[in-house]
């Protein structure tokens, strides 16, 4: 059975049935992500007073990462170029460029999420903290126990909130520090359940990987498998490039507004 | 049989021609016998409700296995057989039919959107199996996400997963009707069936991915213990509310706007008359859907929402009355003069204008802040979103199901019988809710299994009512199952009435249509317009 404009566009709305398909999708996405956006302002509002993080993410690993969706938006583009004019050569090394940043982006998103993994914030028994990236565990470290030691390469604070507000502080030193376990009221790492902060960057920059990752396989499957259509059908090829192309970009920008909102405030 | 006489039903008949079909007609089929199955598990929840609250003692089930009871009931019939009710079925049946094409626009996304409920309601029906969810169909945190002891996740999974195939229903639903129309078939041509269930799928693409992650939050807070939701670990538990009515209130939408598209369409064929101000009733949808994402606040009244954002909340409630009321004028003008007949759709659809009247003016009073207060939590809003869902959804679930099956089944159900249940269920139908408005407003909350004994007469009332509704639903599921097999055969257009889908044989071919239609007039074009055309404001509408 023949099901009309799957290829050509309809005349009156300029449109194929897939492109118009794609675009109710990414409506459908633009409030997924909404609601989580939504949820990030209002759990920003409710913070309690000096408890919400400013400047804990790396904003060059971020820059770098926006540049880098920058640019596979760029080859995205112009591997559908490439195809619209007959050049597949030059598609297959665009679309391959594009698969290449999107690896990049979860490799340095991964260095990230590993970053805050062996980050630990320390509730001692005086009152005050330890905080800073794992060093090492002694052997018969047990916190249950209390035996044996924790290092960190971090501080030492009295206040907590110096551990949330770290822009506004000048020159912070980060030496080794040593832990007993025995002084030991609470160890925690930097995961999602360490603050609400961090519960949603996880949540909004997972769930955005993951939309990456869903990228790169589309992506990869018209590199590879997928690039046979271009013998038999190249028109109908080259909107899939477009469809999953807009894709793409949709999630390059959600990138767009995750980066100021997570990086930069 | 030749190649040219086959029906959709003949032309294959193996498990794998359903299993793997494309075809729009068959997939609706596929929904149908779907969806009453979970409706026959959420009516079973049902009764057992309604009879261990016969007493004021919690004497049949513990209010543990209460909680359970009405979480099933809500889950299922909210999820699993609403939503998916008219536009899964009827919609998916005959849209294409309607608007003279020969499939849906992605007929494969179809099939899958039916593969999703079906694992999505797998999940439902395993997380019940396994012992149940007791934390109400709206999964409030931090109850739901820290402190319930029964399968929430699973739930919630089965739910996110039904989700994404409704979302595929809406995406086809749109792409169908906007570049599948037959010539000539402009927009203001269409059935006014097409726009409510346009307006419909706009609801199902935008607010259903708020139910996707609203949902997804939950489970990770509750799996992992991130503080999302959970005032303990720093969350907003308003929030997870805010969240989740910005999917729920325009969900009561889908639930209804569909309902509203089978009124217009019965309401002119049994009155043989023209609709009364098409523009009106069309954008009337378009309205109610637009509204519905602005008045989620009012389900937040009393949980700590500012009292300025409540009455923000409370205006824009009272606005969705407008578009709705309109609708109710003009099907009520469409009647004046008309030549009524009362074949059982046209009393379905009759009964759903009654009911819905019922439904939407309590409607307001609940969306009137201080009234609001009052009746919060009690079985006044029971009956208030009963009125709504099933004197308004069902019946026109009912009333679109009689009006299309001899489309669908080629036969023709027992006319005489069709019109008792028509009547047996609305009056089962008022006797069971009627009595909880004036429960609700004499202040008896709702989901409790215990009761104080000053209430009981009106309790057994509406058990005594909920029993003769049972009978209502049993009729027609055994009258339609056997009209397929023994029903008089239906001829092509057996009412007479207007629209592509009639032009067709019943059953229909595979491919809908031998010949391309070619769309040349307005609908509804009945004949006796012509006769008192002149008379009837209606024939002005349009000049």
């Amino acid at each position: 059975m023949e099901i009309p404009y799957t290829i050509q566009a309809r005349p009156d709305t300029g449109v194929y049935n897939a492109k118009l398909g794609i675009w109710l999708f990414l409506a459908s996405e633009v409030m997924l992500f909404g609601g989580l956006f939504s949820s990030y302002v209002l759990l920003r509002v409710g913070a309690e007073p000096g408890m919400w993080p400013h400047g804990w993410l790396d904003v060059r690993l971020g820059t770098a990462n926006t540049i880098i969706l920058a640019l596979s938006a760029i080859t995205t583009l112009l591997a559908w170029a490439a195809c619209k004019v007959g050049q597949f050569g030059k598609f297959k090394f665009f679309h391959a460029c594009t698969l290449l940043c999107a690896l990049a982006f979860l490799g340095i998103k991964s260095y990230e999420y590993h970053d805050k993994w062996i980050h630990y914030e320390i509730k001692l028994n005086d009152g005050t903290f330890a905080d800073g990236h794992l060093v090492e565990k002694s052997e018969d470290f047990d916190l249950a126990k209390k035996t044996g030691t924790v290092t960190l390469h971090g501080r030492i604070v009295n206040d907590e909130t110096l551990l949330y507000d770290l822009r506004s502080q000048k020159d912070i030193k980060l030496d080794e520090v040593t832990v007993k376990a025995a002084d030991i009221k609470q160890m925690e790492n930097y995961g999602p359940w360490h603050n609400t902060y961090l519960a949603i960057y996880f949540t909004m920059t997972g769930l955005h990987a993951l939309h990456i990752l869903g990228g790169s396989i589309v992506i990869g499957f018209l590199w590879g498998p997928g690039r046979k259509m271009w013998k038999t059908n190249p028109t109908q090829f080259t909107n899939r490039i477009e469809v999953s192309g807009l894709f793409w970009h949709f999630v390059d920008l959600v990138w767009i507004f995750l980066f100021p909102v997570l990086y930069l405030t | 049989m030749s190649e040219e006489n086959k029906n959709y039903l003949s032309t294959g008949d193996t498990v794998k021609s359903w299993l793997l079909t494309t075809d729009h007609k068959r997939i609706g089929i596929l929904f149908l016998f779907s969806i009453l199955l979970f409706f026959t598990i959420a009516a079973v929840a049902a009764a057992l409700m309604r009879i261990e609250l016969l007493t004021p003692q919690g004497d049949l089930v513990h209010a543990d296995t209460y909680n359970k009871l009405f979480t099933i009931h809500g889950v299922l019939m909210v999820w699993f057989f609403l939503i998916p009710s008219i536009p899964s079925v009827l919609g998916n049946f005959v849209i294409p039919l309607m608007i003279g094409a020969r499939d849906m626009a992605f007929p494969k996304l179809n099939l899958l959107s039916w593969y999703l409920f079906i694992i999505g309601g797998f999940f439902a029906f395993h997380a019940i199996i396994l012992g149940g969810v007791d934390t109400g169909w709206t999964f409030y945190t931090p109850y739901s996400s820290a402190y319930s002891n029964s399968h929430v996740v699973e739930m919630a999974l089965g739910i996110f997963i039904a989700g994404f195939g409704s979302i595929l229903t809406g995406l086809n639903f749109i792409v169908t009707i906007q570049t599948m129309r037959a010539p000539g078939l402009t927009w203001f041509r269409l059935p006014l069936f097409i726009w409510s269930l346009f307006a419909t799928s706009v609801i199902l693409v935008l607010a259903t991915p708020v139910l996707a992650i609203t949902l997804a939050l939950m489970s990770v807070e509750r799996i992992w213990g991130i503080g999302i939701f959970n005032p303990k670990l720093g969350g907003d538990p308003v929030l997870f509310q805010h969240l989740f009515w910005f999917y729920s209130h325009p969900a009561v939408y889908i639930m209804i706007l569909p309902g509203m598209g089978v009124v217009s369409e019965v309401i002119t064929c049994f009155a043989r008359k023209k609709i009364f101000g098409y523009y009106f009733v069309a954008f009337s949808s378009v309205a109610i859907a637009v509204v519905g994402f602005l008045v989620w606040g009012h389900h937040m009244f009393v949980s700590s929402q500012s009292i300025y954002a409540g009455m923000a909340f409370s205006i824009l409630s009272f606005l969705v009355a407008i578009p709705s009321a309109i609708k109710v004028f003009n099907w009520t003008m469409t009647l004046y003069r008309g030549s009524i007949s009362f074949e059982a759709p046209m009393i379905y659809v009759l009964s759903f204008i009654a009911l819905f009247v019922i439904g939407g003016l309590t409607g307001l009073m609940l969306a009137t802040l201080p009234v609001d207060v009052h009746v919060h939590g009690t079985y006044f809003v029971v009956a208030h979103f009963h009125y709504i869902m099933v004197g308004g959804m069902v019946t026109a679930f009912m009333g679109g199901l009689h009006y299309w099956w001899p489309k669908i089944s080629g036969r023709m159900y027992p006319e005489k019988l069709g019109q008792l249940a028509a009547i047996i269920m609305f009056v089962g139908f008022n006797l069971t809710f009627f009595p909880q408005y004036i429960l609700g407003y004499l202040g008896m909350p709702r989901r409790v299994h215990e009761y104080a004994p000053e209430f009981q007469i009106y309790n057994v009332l509406s058990t005594a009512g909920a029993s003769i509704l049972g009978v209502g639903y049993l009729l027609p599921l055994i009258y339609l199952l056997w009209s397929i097999f023994y029903g008089k055969r239906a001829t092509a257009n057996p009412w007479n009435a207007t629209g592509l889908e009639w032009q067709t044989s019943s059953p229909p071919p595979k491919n809908n249509f031998h010949e391309t239609p070619v769309v040349t007039e307005e609908p509804y074009n009945y004949p006796p317009l012509n006769e008192i055309g002149e008379i009837t404001l209606a024939s002005n509408e349009h000049k």
